[in-house]
């Protein structure tokens, strides 16, 4: 079987979800972590367009956003499956991955806010988002997948970790079993999976790093 | 077999009009229902029925099911009706094809109305980014007749903005985006794509498009 080689960030969520897709398959891949202070020749030639993180190659052949790449290991390796095989199905999973993305400005807005109120309205629009995937997106189910995880937990998979870091750090208390109660449950079912359980960064480790960024983040803001 | 399938869609929007297009390549008779969308409160209720999250066309309804989204109805107008395929059956060739249909709407879309809204050193910027993009493109394109080969596929369709609309904005603004001496191959490819017999009925009419633009730049609304 030809090569597979994934350029990834270990702090990433985007870099998170490809590896669990490739694990969820069984794929044997090698990781390379980049430097995205100093990014390889090898990234800067795989995704000169965006230049960014990850980026899978398969058998030399590299490709390119996270979303996209999740489709790409799904179609090439189509056992156990991660995406329905009803087209319409398939269509509202789709259609969800693509509401995260579309709000990910709000996430954004969150992540740099700074002051009393800024910081407030982020908190509550980014709340509503929240609600409606939970409301809209997961209903009633186990996981947004249904009995067992798909690729819109995976796309989502950020919240039940890296959100609840980013949570701590910034003191807010958004994903909770008061305020999201499906949601939370969702988040913690999602942290049992094994694959996802053996795969996070270790939890101090990335605390640090996000304490590390927003500090960075504070800072730029003040300088201007 | 019995089967429905309606358009919520507006004569204006690149959005909608791929959709048409879609399945005009597939043969599949289709309701076209068109939308107001200048004012809220005149869209249809059935409108707000199937797509209550964004309120917005395109809308694809087949046997009473909505799919949103003009590229993931694309997706799945591909997976439904078999004939003429629109996405390659190879999974790198797939992966590229979203890649670049995702580059049109992210990076090269948006900017065009930046660079038509703005002045001075924001409209140098956003000239800069078309630029830019249609360069990358035509590098993508490689001197093909289509994006998808000897006949159109999926980037064709998702490239309908930059063959129609960003040539009529550059007609009466002036502003020079796509030149035939740094984009050659762009350029003939916007002209065999708009005279596709597919395509042609399905882009808005010329005049129209200009006097609606023109007003809603001088901030009377998307009307004529």
């Amino acid at each position: 079987m030809a090569e597979v080689k994934l350029h990834g960030f270990w702090p990433s969520p985007f870099s998170h979800r490809v590896i669990w897709a490739l694990k969820i398959k069984g794929v044997d891949y090698e990781y390379v972590e980049e430097d995205l202070s100093n990014k390889s020749e090898l990234l800067l030639k795989y995704n000169p367009v965006y230049k960014k993180i990850p980026v899978l190659v398969h058998g030399g052949k590299p490709i390119a956003e996270s979303l996209i790449i999740l489709e790409y290991i799904e179609e090439t390796w189509p056992h156990n499956p991660l995406l329905p095989s009803d087209p319409y199905d398939k269509a509202m999973a789709r259609f969800w991955i693509q509401f995260g993305v579309d709000k990910g400005p709000i996430f954004l807005k969150l992540l740099h806010s700074t002051g009393g109120e800024d910081q407030e309205n982020a908190a509550k629009d980014f709340l509503e988002v929240l609600k409606i995937i939970e409301e809209k997106a997961l209903g009633d189910k186990k996981f947004f997948g249904g009995d067992t995880i798909n690729l819109v937990d995976i796309a989502y998979g950020n919240l039940a970790y890296w959100f609840k870091n980013l949570e701590e750090v910034l003191s807010i208390k958004l994903l909770e079993p008061s305020t999201l109660p499906r949601l939370s449950q969702w988040a913690q079912n999602f942290l049992e999976v094994p694959v996802i359980k053996e795969t996070i960064p270790d939890h101090d480790k990335l605390l640090a790093y996000i304490r590390r960024v927003r500090k960075k983040i504070v800072a730029e803001q003040l300088n201007k | 077999m019995a089967e429905e399938v309606k358009l919520f869609g507006t004569w204006g929007s690149p959005f909608s009009r791929r959709v048409e297009i879609a399945l005009e390549l597939k043969g599949v008779p289709f309701e076209y229902i068109e939308e107001n969308v200048s004012d809220h409160k005149l869209k249809s209720p059935l409108l707000l029925k199937y797509n209550p999250i964004h309120k917005k066309v395109p809308v694809l309804l087949h046997n009473g099911k909505p799919i949103l989204e003009s590229l993931i109805i694309l997706e799945y107008i591909d997976e439904t009706w078999k004939q003429n395929p629109i996405l390659p059956q190879d999974p790198h060739e797939r992966a590229l094809a979203r890649f670049w249909a995702k580059f049109i709407d992210d990076k090269v879309n948006p900017p065009v109305w930046r660079a038509l809204l703005g002045s001075g050193d924001e409209r140098e910027k956003a000239m800069e980014e078309v630029k830019e993009g249609l360069e990358t493109l035509e590098r993508v394109l490689n001197g093909k007749k289509f994006f998808g080969g000897e006949t159109i596929g999926m980037l064709d369709i998702a490239a309908n903005f930059i063959a129609f609309w960003l040539r009529v904005v550059q007609e009466f603004s002036g502003l020079e985006f796509l030149t035939p001496d740094k984009c050659p191959a762009l350029t003939k490819w916007c002209d065999e794509f708009v005279s596709c017999d597919v395509v042609k009925e399905h882009l808005p009419p010329r005049e129209k498009l200009i006097a609606f633009t023109k007003n809603w730049l001088s901030g009377n609304g998307w009307t004529d």
